[in-house]
């Protein structure tokens, strides 16, 4: 190795890579500008959290890394959105490829009106075929890895919606991860939880992030706080401010990231 | 400053910095005071200070209380939660500005006993820097004016200039006459309270400047008080003995 390439190497060990680079991103629905000129970095394996008031464009922001809006005509983004270096946004990436890598999770847990067991092996089946032995073994593992195993397995044919909202809203995580996607996507997952369901799920946030580069959207600040490594903060369809989310919530650059954090009228 | 949507929360922030301001104002009041009766050779005057001490530590107290309920039921963020955090550092330091006043006045009670000595009246000066100081950086956080604490911060050397200028008197006084000794070592350690005041405002203003700018105020500032230093002229002319502090 040369001492170039060395000292690149290291850097790469040391600076966390982008996952996902978003470049000069606009998002209009309807004649709507939504998302203006977005351009933010993802580290990987590490939790960045969107935050900003209702209609600031947060949601759409994440719903375009997995191009939900693909499926409704009207709707237009154009920039980058790079998924290691790769432009998810262009049609030749295939819609398949970018459901398995990029998983999401949504506001009200919505689990499918089948056993637990198959809530989670019907989302593998629709992407590979295992024997099932194998199938089992991914479930559990799955399930595991949601931290639900050990409250679910007497009652795997069990029907989903006989849990628990919080248990539901983790066999979702776990039918999400079961596809072993890269990137988790969170859109308020424990806005309809009460507290100890919540805190059940921001340490299963902890420990994924070990394996998965995850994005939240929260209202809940203290979340934010809480469990993400960078916030990044928008307003009106502007991002605002990105940074450590420690300075985000004791020194933030911007006046208006200050004013929203601190509950002021803008 | 724009309002927090809840209006309760303005109210609950306003109240610690008029608190904090009630407590730097009595801390100073004690201050002078203590110089007063040095120089009126009033003990009864002087036990009224060291009692009213009691007073400032009971604000304290109860701006301690105020900042951990803002704490549990506010969640202050950003230039709320520093502005929560600083209260609590300044309120620490008013308390022991109050007990360095008191600390004074304690002394003037056994000052008083002891025959009159000329230097007493260099406390006044002393006093009176420590006292502006202590108003001026109490005004710069009532405003949250940052560039005004800093110039306090400033200003300091001033009081450590006098604290040494005073020093130095109070030695020679000591070597001139014995008798002296007694009451100039009650002096001397009032004098350094009151220059230790000046450090407390100092504190106060890096809080300020913490509030309004989110970081530590970070110059090095020389310190004036050089009674310390190997090199100060030595007036006991006995020459520093190796390995002796």
């Amino acid at each position: 190795m040369t001492e170039l390439a060395a000292a690149l190497h290291t850097a790469d060990t040391l600076a966390p890579r982008n996952h996902i680079e978003v470049r000069g991103l606009d998002f209009h629905y309807h004649g709507h500008h939504a998302l203006k000129n977005i351009t933010l970095d993802i580290p990987a394996r590490q939790v960045t959290a969107i935050i900003g008031p209702s209609g600031c464009g947060k949601s759409t922001l994440l719903r375009v890394f997995n191009r939900i809006y693909a499926m409704h005509p009207g709707l237009r983004a154009s920039g980058q959105v790079l998924l290691d270096g790769e432009n998810i946004l262009d049609p030749r990436y295939s819609l398949n490829r970018l459901r398995s890598k990029v998983g999401m999770v949504f506001q009200k847990p919505v689990p499918f009106p089948m056993t637990i067991f198959e809530n989670v092996a019907w989302a593998i089946r629709h992407h590979e075929r295992l024997g099932r032995s194998d199938l089992e073994r991914r479930v559990e593992e799955a399930l595991r890895s949601a931290a639900l195993w050990d409250e679910v397995k007497d009652k795997l044919k069990g029907s989903a919606l006989g849990l628990s909202g919080g248990q539901q809203q983790r066999l979702c995580i776990a039918r999400c991860i079961a596809l072993r996607p890269e990137v988790l996507l969170l859109d308020e997952p424990t806005s309809a939880l009460d507290p100890i369901a919540t805190g059940r799920i921001e340490q299963l946030i902890e420990e994924l992030k070990s394996e998965f580069t995850i994005v939240i959207v929260t209202h809940n600040m203290q979340q934010a706080a809480r469990i993400s490594d960078r916030t990044a903060f928008m307003y009106l369809g502007e991002l605002i401010e990105v940074d450590a989310t420690e300075k985000i919530f004791t020194a933030p650059a911007r006046k208006q990231t200050e004013d929203y954090i601190t509950g002021r009228y803008g | 400053m724009i309002d927090h949507i809840i209006k309760s929360y303005d109210t609950e922030l306003a109240r610690l910095t008029s608190e904090i301001i009630g407590m730097g104002e009595l801390a100073g009041r004690q201050l002078l005071a203590a110089v007063d009766v040095v120089e009126r050779r009033d003990d009864r005057a002087a036990r009224h200070i060291v009692d009213n001490d009691g007073t400032i530590d009971a604000m304290e107290h109860a701006i301690s209380q105020d900042v951990v309920r803002l704490l549990a039921l506010r969640a202050p963020m950003a230039r709320d939660l520093r502005a929560v955090f600083a209260a609590l550092r300044i309120a620490a330091d008013i308390e022991r500005i109050g007990d360095y006043a008191a600390n004074v006045a304690k002394r003037a009670i056994a000052l008083a006993l002891a025959a009159p000595v000329a230097p007493a009246l260099g406390l006044r000066r002393l006093a009176d820097l420590a006292g502006a100081g202590l108003a001026e950086v109490l005004a710069a956080y009532r405003s949250m004016d940052a560039e005004r604490a800093f110039k306090v911060w400033q200003d300091d050397a001033r009081l450590d200039e006098a604290y040494t200028a005073l020093f130095r008197e109070l030695l020679t006084y000591m070597m001139e006459d014995p008798r002296a000794i007694t009451p100039c070592t009650h002096l001397l350690f009032m004098a350094k309270n009151i220059e230790r005041i000046g450090d407390h405002v100092t504190n106060i203003a890096e809080n300020v400047w913490f509030v309004v700018h989110g970081a530590e105020l970070a110059v090095p500032r020389d310190s004036r008080d050089t009674t310390a230093d190997p090199d100060w002229p030595q007036l006991g002319r006995t020459p520093p003995v190796e390995g002796s502090q």
